[in-house]
């Protein structure tokens, strides 16, 4: 590449918005009681920082690298940073997700609700721009304080409502799981130093380290990155933190820092260990089909919508892992053409979700705001009465159960064209298992659809379920702007694959080596790895499906216009017909709950037949938290308690204790 | 071996009777008695510190007689006997071991200090080095006298009289420590003091008594 000019660095660039953020979240403090101050100016103020980080990110993914130390950290340990393709590419995502969200946010935040706005400001511009130094860090110190920043602020935002027992409990949960991945995350960059007790991370891409030793650092960054992530069975916080958290903090989470966990595991294993084997890979599909299957059907039988999306967030990052876990085998065989394929479906994915699940996110705070119900036994029919939620939100729904024209089919296609050359891996054994992978995903993005047609259907079609819903109102301008822009990204990333494609090149040029090729048909069509295979071009697509609703709609009221009428539904003679006779949430995720019983710990109450008014409840619960957590919780209780035996309570044995000590210590002088 | 002068046998002897002292608080079950025997304990302090400073004419040794005189030997003691009248305590309960093993164990107490002390007086170049065993052993005695009392007064008594021995070990090993660590620490003994008074008058307040196995009560579990 030949040298440019460049008057300014992109570098500089995103620092500076990731400074202007904590410029904003500490304005908050000048007024922290006030609601217009941080919703009108801090807010959107801060939206506009994300479009220029994600401008800048953009027009930077295939800049060469740039790198820079700063003045801060301790004395002889500054913080490198380095803006690379793949640093820049979720920094993108960062900056886009998190400008429909801040904007959601200006509008959704109310009096009176938890913390005040102006600490709920700091938290949550902390939160973003500690996400952003995580992203350009490039020594394990400036990563690990920024990573454990980014916990903490998420923690504030997470116990917004601490006053609430069940959301503290939430909070230390995602506390206690965080803090447990972050040891694992340290403990492999320890490995990886390689004795050379050097923690820039470009000590770390010239460390020479034994396959053994680099196979350890990559277990312990799958499990430290992996409980950020929520794979199973590190997920248990997911579903707790999640519906604990304000709707926009939640879309943060899930849509934001999951992928920074995403990050850190291609960073780690892509950038600073070098030699991966083949069987890295298979250890993180494992993990990551896992995680979507179980993630999927959790999502399937839950009755608590932001709970239903939090278990939906576990099964796309085990997509995204899935993704992960084919490019390492692929690589580790030395098939780098297929390796760029499935790390392009990897990053597509990644990005896809952050924008419909932020979209997901918003709407049920929308809907949570209108209504005051998370229950989704308690919503319904609130398409009449929330249009604009309901049919933006429609686009996140239809985006994530991967219908084309829009984004998710894009990425979970590509996923699917990465596993039908599995055939062409060395490894007999591993050729033979990986077909069952594709089945796996192929399961998994069926259930996906069917999760979110439950979803939908429950909360916005049908009638309402209770009289109270009459007056739910729809969101306001602010909110309404956010879901516009995140649901025009997951269109706009739906229909343009091929440019989105040729961007995530320069990340595939830079990780694996190789170009990924191109793929584009006359910049319209895509085409992976060669158009002989199969192709795919949302455009014509999309054009040949509005032509048919247009000219269908059309010609319906051309042909029988005259003779058509609007009247009551067909009630198939039963003319009683009133809303507790639509399904419930509970009877959609029946059949799921019946064929995947062997999941679930489920306690049943049934009615007897004498009951003057019968009630049917189930409640299905997890069982890895009883398998793993509830024993491991009782012995961590249980050495506790044994050493609170040196407790007693009475003075004289404290002062025998002291007593003891010096006479031992002195003994050892003597 | 050379006789000893005649001023270090007088030190030799303080030495001895400070020991003695010790073990005398150890067994003594009235609190009036065990202040008394404190304020003892301060005047044979008193006169060791003052007996090193004519012997080796260091001047802030004078000094730090006259503190010890007016803090150890009248401020500590009257504070006390003033706060043992409005507590109404006179006597300690039964000490946790009997007296009898309590002074067992302080011979073992006082064999192990004066092992202890050895390689350390070979290594002082003070004349006063011989007498450092024993400060050794009334540190010892005073906590061993802290662990087997029950009553808050006692074992605030024993903690000062394991001052006092600090305060005489470092006499012998270095002739005192410098001036300003002194005063410090006579400060800190006195603010102590005021403090532990406060908490005895707490503790009085809440359980009707000085007896401080009602504290066992505040532990965690059960």
């Amino acid at each position: 590449m030949t040298a440019v000019e460049v008057s300014f660095s992109y570098l500089d660039a995103c620092l500076g918005v990731l400074v202007a953020w904590g410029a904003i979240g500490v304005a908050g403090l000048i007024r922290p009681r006030s609601v217009e101050f941080a919703g009108r100016t801090l807010f959107p103020l801060g939206a506009v920082c994300g479009v220029m980080l994600t401008v800048v990110a953009i027009a930077s993914i295939a800049a060469p690298t740039e790198r820079a130390v700063l003045p801060v950290g301790l004395p002889d340990l500054p913080f490198h940073i380095r803006r690379d393709a793949l640093s820049a590419v979720f920094l993108a995502l960062l900056g886009g997700a998190s400008a429909g969200i801040s904007v959601f946010s200006a509008g959704y935040f109310r009096k009176g609700e938890g913390a005040l706005p102006g600490l709920l400001c700091l938290e949550y511009h902390v939160f973003l721009a500690a996400m952003g130094l995580v992203l350009i860090a490039d020594d394990a110190y400036a990563f690990m304080v920024a990573w454990e920043t980014m916990a903490l602020a998420s923690y504030f935002l997470v116990t917004t409502q601490h006053r609430i027992a069940e959301i503290r409990s939430a909070g230390f949960l995602y506390l206690l799981i965080a803090h447990v991945g972050a040891i694992g995350i340290l403990l492999s960059f320890g490995v990886m130093q390689g004795g050379s007790w050097q923690f820039t991370f470009d000590a770390m891409r010239s460390a020479h380290i034994a396959p053994e030793w680099a196979s350890a650092a990559f277990c312990l960054a799958l499990f430290g990155f992996g409980a950020k992530a929520g794979l199973v069975p590190l997920h248990v916080w997911l579903p707790e933190a999640h519906p604990a958290a304000p709707s926009p903090v939640s879309a943060l989470m899930s849509g934001v820092m999951l992928k920074t966990a995403v990050y850190g595991l291609l960073r780690v294993s892509f950038d600073l260990l070098h030699g991966v084997q083949w069987w890295w890979g298979l250890l993180a599909l494992a993990f990551g089909l896992g995680s979507a299957f179980y993630g999927v059907i959790f999502a399937a039988v839950q009755t608590d919508m932001k709970r239903l999306l939090a278990w939906s967030s576990i099964e796309n990052l085990g997509i995204v892992f899935t993704g992960i876990g084919l490019t390492l085998v692929f690589q580790g065989c030395d098939m780098s053409a297929l390796a760029a394929l499935a790390l392009i479906a990897t990053l597509y994915h990644a990005l896809n979700h952050a924008f419909m699940k932020s979209v997901l996110f918003l709407g049920t705070g929308s809907v949570l705001h209108a209504t005051g119900q998370r229950n989704l036994g308690r919503l319904g029919g609130l398409i009449h009465r929330m249009p604009w939620v309901t049919w933006l939100t429609l686009v996140g729904v239809l985006a994530i159960a991967g219908l084309p024209p829009l984004n998710g089919f894009v990425s979970e296609w590509l996923l699917l064209q990465a596993f039908l050359f599995a055939g062409e891996v060395p490894q007999a054994f591993v050729n033979m298992l990986l077909p069952v992978g594709a089945a796996v995903v192929a399961l998994c993005t069926a259930l996906a659809g069917y999760v979110m047609v439950k979803f939908f259907g429950v909360i916005f079609l049908g009638q309402p379920r209770e009289a109270s819903l009459a007056g739910a109102h729809d969101a306001g301008v602010m909110e309404r702007i956010g879901l516009l822009w995140l649901a025009g990204a997951c269109i706009a990333l739906g229909l343009l694959p091929v440019q989105v494609v040729h961007l995530l090149g320069s990340v595939v040029q830079e990780l694996l080596h190789v170009g990924p090729g191109d793929w584009g048909v006359d910049g319209w069509l895509l085409a992976p790895p060669a158009a002989r295979h199969a192709s795919y071009g949302p455009l014509a697509l999309f054009a040949v499906t509005v032509a048919v609703v247009v000219l269908g709609a059309v010609g319906v009221r051309v042909w029988f216009g005259r003779r058509a009428r609007r009247g009551p539904a067909w009630d198939c003679g039963f003319v009683r017909l009133d809303s507790r006779m639509q399904d419930t949430a509970e009877g959609f995720g029946q059949p799921i709950r019946h064929m995947f019983e062997p999941f679930f710990s489920m306690q049943r109450e049934l009615p007897t037949p004498f009951d003057a008014l019968p009630r049917y409840r189930v409640t299905v619960g997890d069982r890895i938290w009883g398998l793993v957590y509830a024993p491991l919780g009782a012995v961590v209780r249980g050495t506790a308690e044994f050493a609170a035996r040196l407790q007693q309570g009475r003075i004289a044995t404290y002062l025998l204790y002291s007593f003891v000590t010096l006479v031992v210590l002195l003994a050892l002088v003597l | 071996m050379a006789p000893l002068s005649f001023d270090l046998q007088l030190l030799n002897g303080c030495a001895a009777l400070l020991l003695l002292l010790s073990f005398s608080m150890l067994s003594q079950r009235r609190i009036v008695n065990l202040v008394n025997l404190l304020a003892l304990q301060g005047a044979l302090l008193c006169a060791a510190t003052l007996l090193v400073a004519v012997r080796t004419g260091q001047g802030h040794l004078y000094l730090s007689a006259v503190l010890t005189l007016a803090l150890k030997v009248v401020g500590l003691p009257l504070l006390l006997h003033r706060l043992i009248r409005r507590l109404n305590v006179y006597w300690d309960a039964e000490p946790v071991i009997n007296a009898s093993g309590t002074m067992l164990i302080g011979l073992l107490i006082v064999v192990f200090a004066f092992g202890l002390a050895q390689p350390i007086s070979a290594l002082a170049s003070t004349a006063t080095r011989s007498t450092l065993g024993i400060a050794i052993a009334v540190i010892l005695l005073a906590f061993l006298t802290m662990i087997t009392r029950r009553k808050a007064m006692s074992q605030v008594v024993a903690f000062l009289s394991m001052e006092n021995g600090l305060f005489f070990g470092a006499m012998s090993a270095t002739y005192g420590m410098p001036m300003v660590v002194e005063l410090g620490v006579a400060l800190d003994v006195l603010v102590a003091m005021l403090v532990l008074g406060v908490f005895f008058f707490q503790i009085r307040e809440q359980f009707d008594s000085l007896d401080l196995h009602h504290l066992e009560s505040l532990k965690e579990t059960e």
